[in-house]
């Protein structure tokens, strides 16, 4: 492997690392923000500019607290689950194509880490294995509160994760390819797959606000029930940790969302800009339309947060198990059938 | 380096699967299997057996283990509760473990790598488009009996947490 292409990738990850941060930080002072607008308040306006400055704020705060810990036998254990959340957060972003392509000093530049053959089930992967963040943090924190919220958590997660695979199995038979970036690339122009799998599409987003742990799925941080949820032990910049990472995973599932059903960084008349104005800037308009989607679906996942109250535990289970399941499955069928008499025809 | 890598990774392999044998603890020992699943998964990785190593991670690590965990952390098994096994079953567990590999080795030993021919053709055989083509054409029969004997292991589990509806 040549330098160039290590010190290419390398900038792009740090990249890519930042931009998650970032936008991470700044959900969190949108939360507020949306929240305050839909109850008809100012929100946080003191720090900085319209509050501008406020994730800063409350990041200096987080680090400033007193490190607590509970008399837990597993002091390791405990330190441990927050960082599980994170990294597994952080690391689905590796195989997200951010764009096509960018021409810079002559090279083309592959926007983006690594498009590896498997891709979605790279990010299936690193989503399953996340729910171990959750599951040890809870066990570790050797309270009953925190357990019992963390098997709710876990729980929800692996049941949605199921209907998730399915309502994802019935996109594979369209697109015939675990890669996103050709998933991508396939939807070019207004060729979206939401407009073929729309069933499927609705699924998915349902199990997004379920694997995320968001409103009306929250039930882990069910406040009357169990305090805290699965991090109520937690002080400090490991609490900021759990929250911090609920955030990266909105972002990371909001651009999955967008890249499997709403295009990715496909546009409409992106040929003709490529051929007037030159690749970079059709690219760079692109990766703009991507920000704009995923943006625009972080602000869904607030909107729904702040306006649908939160289900009981046996709703949960049911609508999982008994409603999108089946779903899911009977998607797979029709969009077996139908690919057969296309095929066919 | 590659050498390097792999007697790292195996004595992580090495080392977990130990652990877990001998940690008193019971969540203790489902962590370390899990860190030894992945790092089989690291050695299915230096194969450049991608497909093979996304779900052994998601099998193994990301429903199987999970699973055990909720059992373990629910039924919270303290040392007191844990039973001695009787010399009996232990004796039986190793025999019918020592089968199992016997029945392991000699299938490895007998087996034909298949490989070779499609070093004639260039094709990347580890790739899930291959991998796909010759499960479902050339091992179609067994891929099938796979999938019922799973179909028919769920619904006994249905049928075992219903039990009490029948009875009662």
């Amino acid at each position: 492997m040549d330098q160039a292409l290590i010190i290419e990738k390398g900038i792009f990850i740090v990249a890519v690392f930042a931009i998650t941060m970032l936008m991470a930080m700044y959900s969190t002072l949108a939360e507020r923000k949306i929240a305050a607008w839909l109850q008809d308040r100012i929100g946080p306006n003191r720090a900085g500019k319209g509050g501008i400055l406020q994730p800063l704020a409350d990041g200096l705060k987080l680090f400033a607290k007193e490190e607590f810990f509970p008399n837990t036998p597993n002091k390791f254990l405990f330190v441990v689950g927050p960082a599980i959340s994170m990294s597994m957060a952080l690391m689905t972003s590796a195989v997200i194509p951010w764009g096509d392509r960018l021409e810079i000093f002559g090279r083309t530049v592959i926007l983006q880490a690594t498009d590896i053959d498997v891709a979605l089930l790279y990010v299936f992967g690193v989503l399953s294995v996340s729910v171990y963040g959750i599951m040890i943090g809870g066990w570790a924190s050797n309270n009953k509160f925190s357990l019992m919220s963390a098997m709710r958590a876990s729980s929800q997660m692996i049941s949605y994760e199921v209907a998730m695979g399915l309502s994802i199995i019935a996109l594979l038979m369209m697109t015939g390819t675990l890669s996103l970036r050709e998933i991508a690339a396939q939807q070019h122009g207004m060729d979206w797959n939401v407009f073929y799998q729309p069933v499927g599409f609705l699924i998915f987003l349902v199990c997004s606000f379920a694997e995320t742990n968001r409103t009306p799925f929250d039930l882990a941080e069910c406040e009357a029930e169990l305090i805290g949820g699965y991090h109520t032990e937690y002080s400090s910049m490991k609490m900021g940790f759990y929250l911090f990472a609920e955030y990266a995973s909105m972002f990371i599932s909001s651009t999955i969302l967008v890249v499997l059903y709403f295009g990715g960084y496909n546009y409409p008349g992106m040929d003709w800009v490529e051929a007037n104005w030159g690749v970079n800037p059709a690219n760079i308009i692109g990766i703009a339309v991507l920000f704009a989607k995923l943006c625009f679906f972080i602000f869904f996942y607030m909107w729904v947060r702040w306006t649908v109250p939160r289900f009981r535990y046996d709703q949960l289970m049911r609508l999982g198990w008994k409603t999108l399941i089946p779903l899911a499955i009977a998607n797979i069928i029709i969009t077996g059938v139908v690919i057969l008499l296309a095929d066919n025809a | 380096m590659i050498t390097t890598l792999f007697y790292i990774l195996s004595a992580i392999t090495l080392a977990t699967a130990f652990l877990t044998i001998l940690s008193k603890n019971p969540i203790h020992s489902a962590i370390y299997l899990v860190l030894c699943f992945f790092s089989i998964a690291g050695h299915y990785l230096m194969f450049n057996a991608q497909f093979l190593a996304i779900v052994h991670i998601i099998v193994y690590s990301g429903a199987i283990m999970i699973l055990m965990l909720f059992t373990i952390m629910l039924m919270n098994l303290n040392k007191e509760d844990e039973k001695n096994k009787s010399v009996l079953s232990r004796i039986a567990a190793v025999v019918s473990f020592c089968l199992v590999a016997l029945v392991l080795l000699a299938t490895f030993i007998k087996a034909e790598p298949q490989m070779s021919r499609y070093y004639a053709s260039g094709e990347d055989y580890q790739s899930i488009k291959v991998l796909g083509q010759v499960l479902l054409n050339d091992y179609m029969v067994p891929f099938e009996f796979a999938s019922v004997l799973l179909l028919v292991s769920m619904i006994g589990a249905v049928l075992l947490s219903k039990k009490e509806y029948i009875n009662g």
